[in-house]
């Protein structure tokens, strides 16, 4: 059954597929709090709250204040994410303790929250924004793809604790998408609001685990089934 | 930033009618300690408390979204019971179903009672509530001798009709937004027999209606009209009337056994068969026009025929409390639940406005699929939503795609009531908007609570959605 959300937050809200995904949701009528370090974007029915996802100690009352504020709560996603630029023989432990940060502990502090609130209260929405980079450990990325790994089991032992007390939690697996994280990559990019547009689909409809596009889920199911030996070979 | 609430209080809380629901910090004390850390909790953490019994109310009169909830149903022991006054001093959770049960053994019993047994004493009194006999005892507040009240500046005040009188009345359905009730003391009704004697009498129309209830008013002891609302034109106001009067020392040959609990114990099963708790999924198909039109005609044509005048007898529990006969009854509702639209009309008008109302549920093709008829009167209470005249309630169905239009038709019907100088019922309400009720709120005693109000409760921490609703709220 189609799920209508009427109170969202979307934490990484300012760009990329976040920011996209606060103008629809605002566009079709749900109240929306953009959480980010920038206070965009703007409009009807969305409100701004600056925050710093790292600053893991502010999340509780921010979390409640939030609530408070939209008079209740339908869905969050968890939109936030950072992938600096590392090259093919970079071993740099700032940019992996960022992403750490960000994409794993910012991720477990704001979904905790929700989790807790949704399995209490019955019912709610979990979303968050994987990769497809979470699905083997390529070379390229070695902690964005380890960060967006943890979040995705994360994600499933969320469902698996809450989801028999009515909480839906939906894990994206973007591929390749138009968004200003994405900028260096070369090659076809999935626009963001066409990304937000099959998110929030597949969230009203409550699904488990979608890749964005959808055809990617089966070129990672052979990418997935493929030896170690020849992932080592690829590089890819 | 505000300081964070425990986060374990957050549940899920709904309307009775299943027609709202929230999330908010439920705190349920044991002790008034407890009830001043939740106030002490809200307060520091800018949230206001919204006070809750039972959660009978049928929206949102309860309820506070986001907000802490006071929960007082664990505070439920009876602290003294006097079986030759018939006086009882109570908790504030305890319930009426409580009470009963403990006093009936000794021939007594509440002098009203709601359709249902589980009201708290504190959730009755916050709303005054009243029973089938309405226009003989007056409301719940007429038999409380005396309570107290804890203030949001954490006072208590011994209040009855010779103490703080002012506050007396106001806080009895002042709807929870002066203080919470800590102790109540009520007296009940000595009672010879565990039994009613019943007299159903079927009615073509509102005539007949008004008609039976004007010849049966003056020695009745409880009266209630139910009413087909499918009936139009000539037919509408069609429906069955229920006299019950107390049976008088001695006609009851048994009083011993037909006074005990277990004697008034509604029957689980139906036929003594099938289990009343499951009855609901099989009302749930009927619950739409076409089914409530042919339920409503044959309960009509029953009780025209074959019940028509039958005297008999029936428990007080089988008799007042209705909506528990068959339990989860309201289930057949799900998923979008019901609101309860009651006016209170006074006698000079009340014919006509019934019939407009259901005239025009009938045009706007919503039609209520109960309709309950009653006789009230005034009451020395500032909030009082009673009147001397009659109370029409109607029950309907909410669902997703009719919701607004529900809300729109029951705007129509606050203009038919204020028009006729009604008054509304915040324990049944759902839908009233202050864009509406100019004249109802710069009524003079409105205008005084309001004042009493913020003396009292100058930072505005008892509030619930429905005070923010109709009153705006203010403060935080």
């Amino acid at each position: 059954m189609s799920q209508q959300f009427y109170r969202a937050i979307v934490v990484g809200g300012s760009s990329g597929i976040g920011r996209e995904l606060v103008l629809q949701l605002a566009a079709s009528g749900c109240q929306v709090a953009s959480v980010a370090r920038r206070t965009e974007p703007s409009g009807e029915n969305i409100r701004t709250y600056a925050h710093d996802v790292t600053d893991f100690a502010a999340v509780p009352a921010l979390f409640q204040q939030i609530c408070l504020d939209l008079g209740g709560l339908d869905l969050i996603i968890y939109a936030s994410g950072v992938m600096p630029s590392v090259g093919p023989d970079e071993f740099c432990f700032e940019k992996d303790k960022q992403m750490v940060d960000v994409n794993i502990l910012g991720a477990v502090a704001w979904c905790n929250e929700a989790a807790q609130r949704f399995g209490q209260s019955g019912g709610g929405t979990i979303v968050g924004i994987g990769s497809v980079a979470g699905d083997r450990g390529r070379a390229p990325k070695p902690v964005y793809g380890a960060s967006k790994a943890f979040f995705e089991s994360y994600l499933e032992s969320l469902r698996n604790r809450v989801g028999t007390k009515g909480v839906r939690v939906v894990t994206i697996k973007p591929g390749p998408t138009d968004t200003p994280m994405a900028a260096e990559h070369v090659g076809k990019k999935l626009p963001a609001a066409e990304a937000a547009r099959q998110i929030l689909a597949a969230a009203r409809a409550g699904r488990r685990v979608v890749y964005v596009p959808g055809i990617l889920k089966y070129v990672f199911a052979i990418i997935r089934a493929l030896p170690s030996p020849i992932m080592q070979r690829l590089k890819f | 930033m505000s300081c964070v609430l425990p986060k374990d209080r957050v549940e899920r809380v709904g309307a009775w009618g299943m027609n709202t629901h929230t999330t908010s910090y439920v705190f349920r004390p044991t002790t008034i300690a407890g009830i001043k850390e939740a106030l002490e909790a809200a307060r520091q953490s800018g949230r206001f408390v919204a006070l809750r019994g039972s959660g009978c109310s049928y929206g949102d009169a309860s309820l506070g979204a986001e907000n802490v909830v006071l929960d007082i149903t664990r505070m439920n022991r009876i602290l003294s019971w006097d079986p030759v006054k018939g006086i009882a001093e109570c908790e504030p959770g305890v319930t009426i179903k409580q009470l009963w049960q403990y006093t009936l053994g000794d021939g007594w019993w509440p002098y009203v009672v709601s359709g249902t047994m589980f009201p708290t004493l504190a959730g009755a009194a916050a709303m005054n509530i009243h029973g089938k006999n309405n226009f003989r005892v007056g409301t719940i507040g007429d038999h409380i001798l005396e309570f107290e009240l804890l203030t949001a500046d954490g006072e208590f005040h011994t209040c009855s009709r010779e103490q703080n009188s002012e506050l007396f009345h106001a806080a009895i359905g002042g709807f929870g937004m002066l203080g919470v009730f800590t102790r109540i003391k009520i007296e009940l009704k000595k009672v010879y027999s565990g039994h009613l004697r019943v007299t159903p009498i079927g009615v073509q129309n509102w005539r007949e209606m008004f008609a039976e209830f004007d010849k049966h008013l003056v020695d009745s002891d409880y009266l209630v009209g139910w009413v087909d609302c499918f009936g139009a034109g000539e037919a509408c106001g069609r429906g069955q009337i229920h006299r019950a009067d107390y049976l008088k020392l001695g006609e009851d040959t048994i009083p011993a056994q037909t006074l005990q609990v277990a004697h008034q114990e509604l029957p689980d099963t139906l036929f003594g068969l099938l289990p009343k708790s499951i009855m609901w999924k099989f009302i749930q198909p009927f619950t739409n026009n076409l089914g409530m039109r042919a339920i409503n005609a044959l309960k009509y044509l029953s009780s025209v025929t074959l019940t028509q005048g039958k005297v008999h007898d029936v428990t007080h529990a089988g008799f007042a409390f209705l909506l528990d006969y068959v339990p989860g009854w309201k289930y057949a509702y799900l998923p979008g639940g019901l609101i309860q639209y009651q006016s209170f009309i006074p006698k000079e008008t009340a014919e006509k406005c019934f019939t407009e109302q259901l005239a025009l549920c009938q045009k706007r093709g919503i039609v209520p699929y109960l309709g309950v008829f009653k006789r009230h009167r005034t009451d020395p209470f500032l909030m009082t939503h009673s009147v001397d005249g009659y109370s029409f309630a109607l029950d309907f169905k909410v669902t997703k795609k009719n919701r607004a239009k529900v809300w729109a038709l029951a705007a129509e019907l606050d203009a038919l009531v204020l028009a006729a100088g009604g008054r509304f019922y915040f324990a049944k309400d759902s839908t009233l908007h202050p864009s509406r009720l100019q004249s109802y709120l710069a009524e003079e005693r409105v205008q005084t609570f309001q004042a009493l109000k913020r003396q009292l409760d100058p930072e505005g921490l008892f509030q619930t959605d429905l005070y923010r609703r109709i009153f705006g709220g203010g403060g935080r």
